[in-house]
This record gives C-alpha cells, structure tokens and sequence, in this order.
C-alpha cells in the first residue's frame, strides 16, 4: 500500500541539477525519536517545476532546511550540479513560510541585501533591486518598508531578494500558506509567470493541491510519520498556465488522483495529532 | 443607540492628548493648591504650588542651578556613554559566549534589584569626592538592565531572519551587524532607557548623600535649611534632566528607525 513509485522516467537523467539522496533525518523528542524525514531521493532537471506536497508535520520543512543547508544532522546527501553541499550552498536562495523581510529596511534595501554582500557597487545594486521588485510586481513602493506593506506584499519582497541573489535553484516552504486565498492564488501566477519567465529551477513545497498541479512539472507526494515518497507524478498539462487552466477536465483528474493519495496520510496525521493531543493535553499541534 | 453614540468618540478624539495630561497635571496642582491653603495638608510639610513656583527665581539666581543642572546632566550623559558601551558590549558577550551567559546571567538578575547605592563609601573611597563617585555609581547600578534587555534582543531575534542569513552564507560578523543587532535595537533602546532612569536616580542620590556635586547636594542643602518650596524647585530641575534625556533618546532611535 505505502510502496513509493520509483520515479522511473527521471532514472536515467544525469543532467539533474539538483539529486536528493537517501536523506533521512531522525529528531530527539521528549516522548523519543521520530523520523522526520524517512530516505527521501528526488532530482530535479534545470528548468524544471518540482513540488513536494504531503500533510502538515510530515516532514516539508526538515526537508526543505536539509536540502537548504540549515540542517546539520542528516543522513544521505544532496548535490547541486555533482557537488555534494555541506551547509547553504550559493546556487540555492531559499524562500520562507515565515515572515522574513528585514523590517529596518526598506524594499529597496531588503532586495538589494545579496548584491550587498557581494560588494556590488551601490548604483549598480540599486538598479538591480529595481528590476527584481518590478518583476514581482511592486513598482512604487521601493522606499517602503514591510511594515507598511501587507503579508502578499512582504512575501513578494522575499521573493525578490532571493530572485535577487540570482540562485540556480530557487528552494520555497509553503511561500503562500500564510496569505488569504485570494492573495495566494494571485502570488501564484506571479511565481510562475517569474518562473517561465526566467526559466528559473524551482523546488517548490506544499500542501495546496492546486497549486502543486498549476504549476509544476512533478509533483512528490509524501507519505505522514514516516515521511517518506509515496509517489511522483508527472504533470502532463500545456503552458502557460493560467488559473483559467484549474478549471480543465485534465486538471480535475490530477487533483483527484493526488487527493486520493493524501488523503490517506492526511487522515492517519490527523488521527496521530488527536492522540498526541489526548493523551499530552497541554502541547497543541505544531 | 448606537446611531447617538457614535458620534461620542469622535469628539473624543479631538482632544489631543497632550492637552489631557498637561490639564490633568494642572487640575493636580490646583487640588494641592486648594488642600494646602485650606489647611488639610499641613503647609511645613507640603509647600504649596505656588511657592514652589515663586521660588523658582530665588534658586536660580542664588543657587546656580543651571551649573548644578549641567553638572548632574553631564554626569548622567558620562554614565550614559558608558553604559550604551559597556552594557551592549557585555550582552553582545554574553550572547556570543553561552558560558558566559549561564555563569553571569542570574547574578546580573540578581544585582538589578540590589540597593548598589548603598555602596556609595566604597566608591567615594576609590574616586573621592569628585563626579567620577557619581559616575561611576550611576553607570555601575544602571549597568545590569542595559546588559540584560541587550541579550534580550539579540536572543529573542526571530529564527527565521537568522536562517535568511544562514541561506545568504553570512559570515559570523555580517550575521551579527546586519541581522542580529539591527533586530534587537529596539529592546536595546529599552535597556538603555531604563538604564539612564537608574543612572540619574543614583547620581542625584550619592550627590545627596555625600553633599557634594550638582542638583542632589542643591537639594541635600536646601532641605536642611528646611526651605522646602527650594527643595521642590530643585526637585523639578532633576525632571527636567530625566526629560531632556528621554527626548534626546527618543529623537536618536528615530533617527536610528525611521521606519516605526
Ligand atoms: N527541531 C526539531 N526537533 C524535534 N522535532 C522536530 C523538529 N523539527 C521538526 N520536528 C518534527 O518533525 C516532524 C516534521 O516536521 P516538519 O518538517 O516541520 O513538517 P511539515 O513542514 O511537513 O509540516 C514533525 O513531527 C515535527 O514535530
Ligand atoms: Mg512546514
């Protein structure tokens, strides 16, 4: 039942960019020690829309930290472009869940943080933060800071720094969890119009099924506790791909299929976090 | 109803606040006004307002209380400077070395709330009657916030902007000035703050008590004359101190984040 898919049409590529190895990552806890992350191997190809989906607390982020460098106690290894990484890589810009603007800066100077520290010359790194903030679309507003801007907004400036920094493969938790459907929706078609548009390699987690299958090129499904591949799907639809595209007959069966494989490990977190919660009353759900 | 109350707090909020304080610091003096010369508050006790106020010119001209007031004020800007350094500088060590902070850190806790001022003989022993006893009693007892409230900010930075510097490979140095410490400025405006509060607190106090130095001794010899509209007068000088300096500090922390 939870046998993963090997991900056979991708075996044979050897001009993956970024290769996930056999990552498994163990975590110390009070009631003993999980596996958070249960021998995960995924490749993503230059160019290509990846997304990992799975249900909360099934390991995203202890991935999405592995493949970023945050996390030092791993086994396995991931490589960008046959390089084996041990701690942040420069070819990843990483995008939070959380709130990550610098609120002491203005959009301006949080774009412009990465040129800073290349030594970029201030005109030049100005200039460059400009593109990078019209491209997300916030022209107008460069001497704001994030306190005037609202959550789409702010995210949209995280964005643009890490765009900024020009990485090869650009590494995203859950950017738009936090944001009002509508905002995300929106901030969706952003990303991937920036993605096209950039051709930009995008390793992309989740756990909004639309969203996974509006704009990737695969999808990893992840198993709950532990977490593991329980399948890659390939999604077989035309670009560019406009929210008009959700409404398709073909979109609905990814969306179907997908749910049909999650809604298994949803319903088992669901049930453990129930227990988790009966029987320690106090600690709620991370 | 609530169409006839909704007006209510608009008009309200036409009042701007200074006009409430200042009207409720007046309504307070007046009462005090009112209480003394109708005899409930006993006026040897309790000079009136009004002297108070009468009294003002008198202490200026006879008293050189502006030199006093720069004197007192220049001692508290000192043991302000040094304070801003070496209480960040001890946070920023404290955080930096984690042994540091687990050997230091309750005994610092437990040094805020000690009377320091009551070792002002020991330091008139080792800086004698000058206004480095004031000083450094003053930057010595406000020492323990500063330090505190710095490791404060710097721990209590959000995980997730030390991790976006992680993810720009960040040196240790850049990850400190362009992270850590721009996040936990403003916990350490608070600590200086409170710090300048019990630095002027001690200073005037030890200038009492040793009679000697600025507003404190203006204020030790007027109460033993037993001119108590003086005293008081004095005693307004001294908020006159602690005021420039929240408006000085005020004014840099704006200059510092402009932002909020
Ligand atoms: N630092 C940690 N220490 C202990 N347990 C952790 C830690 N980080 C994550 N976990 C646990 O690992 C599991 C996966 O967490 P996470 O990767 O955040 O899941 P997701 O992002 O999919 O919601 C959860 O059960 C979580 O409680
Ligand atoms: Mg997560």
């Amino acid at each position: 039942m939870l046998t993963p898919t090997k991900p056979t049409s991708q075996d044979a590529t050897d001009d993956a960019i970024l290769v996930v190895d056999n990552i498994v990552v163990r975590f110390e806890t009070p009631e003993g020690p999980i596996v958070a992350v249960d021998d995960v191997s995924l490749k993503v190809k230059p160019g290509e829309f990846l997304s990992v989906i799975g249900p909360s607390g099934c390991g995203k982020s202890t991935l999405f930290n592995v493949v970023g460098g945050l996390l030092g106690h791993y086994n396995g290894k991931v490589s960008v472009a046959g390089e084996t990484i041990a701690g942040p890589h420069q070819s990843i810009g990483m995008v939070f869940q959380e709130e990550s603007t610098f609120p002491w800066r203005t959009v301006t100077d949080n774009v412009a943080f990465p040129l800073e520290l290349t030594g970029m010359a201030k005109a030049q790194r100005i200039e460059r933060a400009r593109h990078f903030i019209a491209l997300v679309g916030l022209d107008g507003f460069e001497n704001r800071y994030p306190g005037e801007l609202s959550g789409g907004m702010r995210q949209r400036v995280s964005l643009a720094r890490t765009l900024a920094s020009e990485p090869k493969i650009l590494l995203m938790d859950e950017p738009f969890a936090a944001l009002d459907e509508q905002t995300r929706l929106l901030l969706g078609d952003k990303v991937l119009q920036i993605q096209q548009q950039l051709k930009q390699t995008t390793l992309l987690i989740t756990h909004n099924i639309t969203e996974a299958v509006q704009m990737s090129d695969r999808i990893v499904v992840m198993t709950y506790r532990p977490g593991k591949v329980k399948r890659i799907v390939e999604i077989d639809l035309p670009r560019p791909r406009t929210s008009e595209i959700v409404g398709s007959e073909a979109f609905g069966r990814y969306v179907a299929q997908i749910w049909a494989d999650l809604r298994e490990e949803a319903s088992r977190g669901m049930r453990d976090e129930e227990k988790h919660t009966l029987s320690h009353p106090k600690g709620g759900a991370s | 109803m609530t169409d006839a109350a909704a007006p209510r707090p608009a008009m309200r909020r036409t009042i701007p606040p200074q006009v409430v304080g200042l009207s409720s610091l007046v309504a307070f003096f007046l009462s005090m006004e009112l209480l003394i010369q109708t005899g409930v508050i006993n006026r040897f006790i309790v000079p009136p307002p009004s002297d108070i106020i009468g009294s003002f010119g008198r202490v200026i001209v006879e008293e050189n209380v502006f030199g006093r007031f720069l004197l007192t004020l220049s001692e508290c800007l000192i043991a302000g400077v040094l304070l801003t350094v070496v209480g960040v500088g001890g946070g920023v060590l404290m955080h930096r070395f984690k042994l540091l902070q687990q050997a230091c850190e309750t005994w610092v806790a437990a040094m805020a709330s000690a009377p320091i001022v009551l070792m002002y003989p020991l330091f008139l022993v080792i800086f004698g009657r000058s206004m480095w006893t004031m000083i450094m009693m003053g930057f010595v007892a406000a020492l323990p916030p500063v330090i505190l409230k710095t490791l404060e900010g710097l721990s209590s930075t959000r995980k997730v902007l030390v991790n976006v510097g992680r993810s720009f490979n960040l040196t240790p140095s850049q990850q400190f000035w362009k992270i850590l410490f721009p996040a936990a400025l403003p916990t350490i405006f608070v600590g200086i703050r409170l710090g300048l509060i019990f630095a002027l607190i001690n200073i005037v106090g030890v200038e009492f008590l040793i009679n000697f130095g600025g507003l404190g001794q203006l204020i030790n010899e007027l109460a033993e004359r037993y001119d108590l509209p003086g005293t008081y007068a004095a005693i307004c000088f001294v908020i006159l101190v602690s005021i420039l300096f929240f408006m000085t500090l005020e004014k840099i922390e704006r200059w510092l984040r402009p932002f909020d």
